[in-house]
């Protein structure tokens, strides 16, 4: 008995635990980061943005959250009620799921502060982040509503789309790494450009965003269509289509949502920092950043991601249709698979390649 | 190992619902949810069998790409299902004997009978100690079977040049955008101002 404990009940204790810890920190986090994407719109157009519930608006999140519980779901008449129940719960699902196999730092003894380490984490995240697609489509057709399953459709094209850039841009990352696994990814970071100028102590010129400047560039600019976040929110477009395919959704549901969309896009600035901007390592390996422990780094690198998105949702005016269609299939794919044969080719006739 | 053992039984039997439920469901949306339910379990056995890579790329291949355009064309679909069911009776001795003839290779393959007992059998081919399965995968299709890997991707790529020649129409009246012609023009060219006098109009 004791012996059955020892092999499975401890360590599923132990990993429902790491589970659940992850999954409250970052549900807080992502409240303040919606709090922070707020007042970032609100301060580039000159407004105030929230500031009455908490000291500067601090707790606005909690209260929109108390507010969405406590109001009644509005399921329509003709609508395919499990279907319908059924789209933010994937959403959010599938969107807090990935966050599994996505290394935070180090302890100090050495290991990875990762829930599950597994040896093709990158497949497992683009998996994930691929069926997101899945919450869309089915709150789109299940509201049985004409905006709503245009929306949905929109959704499906668009985000079919840009995973395909997305997958090639990930494939030259890992040209450059040798690996599948997320902590080797980070490792891989660890040497590069600064270590062959002779200036090993610069470590943000080691990361890949220098040398995979391009291929930075273009997946910056997929994570925003995939997430459907603005420029490329179209299939939400309030302009066009009332709120796409959440417009039916109401109180929870339509929370969770919400929520998923906001964990999906958290995602994808963790996966920029972990391709791009060398994880959870200290921007100088000098002593008072080394000092710093590296899951401060890795928040305080995807806090300097979110703040690019939302500046961009700030910013940049929506896309139309056909142009978000020809820059994802006539710019970023010849583009990115260019860099694939071209990452491969350097790589070899430098024997760079791990 | 009792979890594996649980877990494949777990997955085995949400499978075969799934794909009972797949050819039994009335919605056709339904029908496809199901289908990618199934998918799911099936990448779940593969994770079991050790071969994680094909279990991910199951996932990001049928249920994130194939599935979704499945999805995409049925929701626009209007089914009549009266019309649908009324052929079945007709076409249910065909569709047995398809199915059984399937079940009976299935054995075969798996089972001890083989065409030349000299031949290495395929279900037993050890995995290479030391190597993760994509890496096994890649040596396979890569190194040693390279050529055919090859010939495989251009008839694909003969399918896909095929299947654009024969759907592209160039219509003669539609408008195109053409950014680098909107870039490049000025205002000198594209404005110009006109001096009216009031109460005359253009």
């Amino acid at each position: 008995m004791a012996e059955f404990f020892a092999i499975y009940v401890w360590p599923a204790l132990i990993i429902a635990g790491q589970s659940v810890l992850l999954m409250a920190v970052l549900l807080v986090i992502i409240a303040f980061l919606l709090y922070a994407d707020r007042k970032i719109w609100a301060a580039v157009q000159m407004r105030r943005g929230p500031n009455v519930v908490g000291p500067f608006g601090l707790l606005q999140s909690f209260a929109d959250f108390i507010k969405f519980i406590c109001k009644e779901p509005v399921i329509p008449s003709a609508a395919n009620k499990g279907v319908f129940l059924l789209a933010p719960i994937v959403t959010t699902l599938l969107a807090l799921s990935a966050w599994a196999v996505m290394p935070l730092g180090k302890w100090i003894d050495g290991t990875t502060l990762v829930v599950a380490d597994i040896n093709v984490g990158i497949l497992y995240i683009f998996a994930i982040s691929s069926l997101g697609v899945y919450g869309v489509i089915m709150g789109g057709w299940a509201s049985n509503s004409k905006y709503a399953f245009l929306g949905a459709l929109r959704s499906a094209a668009q985000m079919v789309s840009y995973e395909v850039s997305i997958g090639f841009v990930i494939i030259t990352v890992l040209l450059c790494v040798g690996s599948l696994n997320l902590t080797d990814i980070v490792a891989a970071q660890e040497s590069g450009l600064a270590s062959r100028l002779g200036i090993p102590w610069a470590s943000f010129l080691n990361w890949f965003w220098l040398p995979l400047f391009p291929m930075f560039v273009v997946f910056f600019i997929s994570a925003l269509a995939e997430t459907n976040r603005p420029p490329f929110d179209l299939p939400e477009a309030e302009s066009e289509l009332v709120a796409g395919f959440m417009v039916e959704y109401s109180s929870t549901p339509y929370l969770l949502f919400m929520l998923g969309e906001y964990v999906a896009i958290v995602l994808m600035c963790a996966l920029i920092t972990t391709l791009f901007l060398g994880g959870w390592m200290a921007p100088l390996d000098i002593p008072p950043f080394t000092w710093v422990p590296g899951l401060f780094w890795f928040i305080l690198k995807v806090c300097f991601v979110f703040f690019m998105i939302s500046m961009v949702k700030a910013m940049v005016p929506r896309y139309r249709y056909d142009q978000l269609m020809r820059l994802g299939w006539k710019v970023f794919l010849p583009l990115s698979l260019f860099m694939v044969a071209a990452v491969a080719f350097v790589l070899q006739i430098m024997g760079w390649a791990p | 190992m009792t979890v594996a053992s649980l877990f494949f039984y777990l997955f085995s039997v949400v499978l075969v619902g799934a794909a009972f439920m797949v050819i039994s469901a009335r919605n056709p949306v339904h029908a496809v949810l199901f289908l990618i339910l199934a998918f799911f379990n099936a990448a779940g056995l593969f994770l079991l069998l050790g071969a994680e890579f094909l279990a991910m790329i199951l996932v990001i291949v049928y249920v994130g790409a194939v599935a979704v355009l499945f999805l995409f064309v049925v929701m626009m679909l209007d089914v009549d299902f009266t019309e649908l069911k009324q052929g079945f009776l007709q076409y249910l001795p065909i569709g047995g004997l398809i199915g059984i003839l399937l079940f009976i290779e299935l054995v075969m393959v798996l089972g001890a009978w083989t065409i030349a007992p000299e031949i290495v059998r395929v279900v037993d081919a050890p995995v290479i100690a030391g190597i993760e399965n994509t890496e096994a995968i890649g040596r396979l299709m890569y190194t040693k079977y390279v050529y055919l890997f090859q010939a495989a991707g251009m008839v694909l790529l003969v399918a896909m040049i095929g299947a654009i020649v024969l759907t592209l129409h160039h219509k003669p009246n539609v408008k195109r955008q053409n950014i680098s012609d909107q870039v490049a023009r000025d205002p000198k060219t594209a404005v110009e101002l006109k001096d009216i006098k009031p109460g005359q109009g253009v």
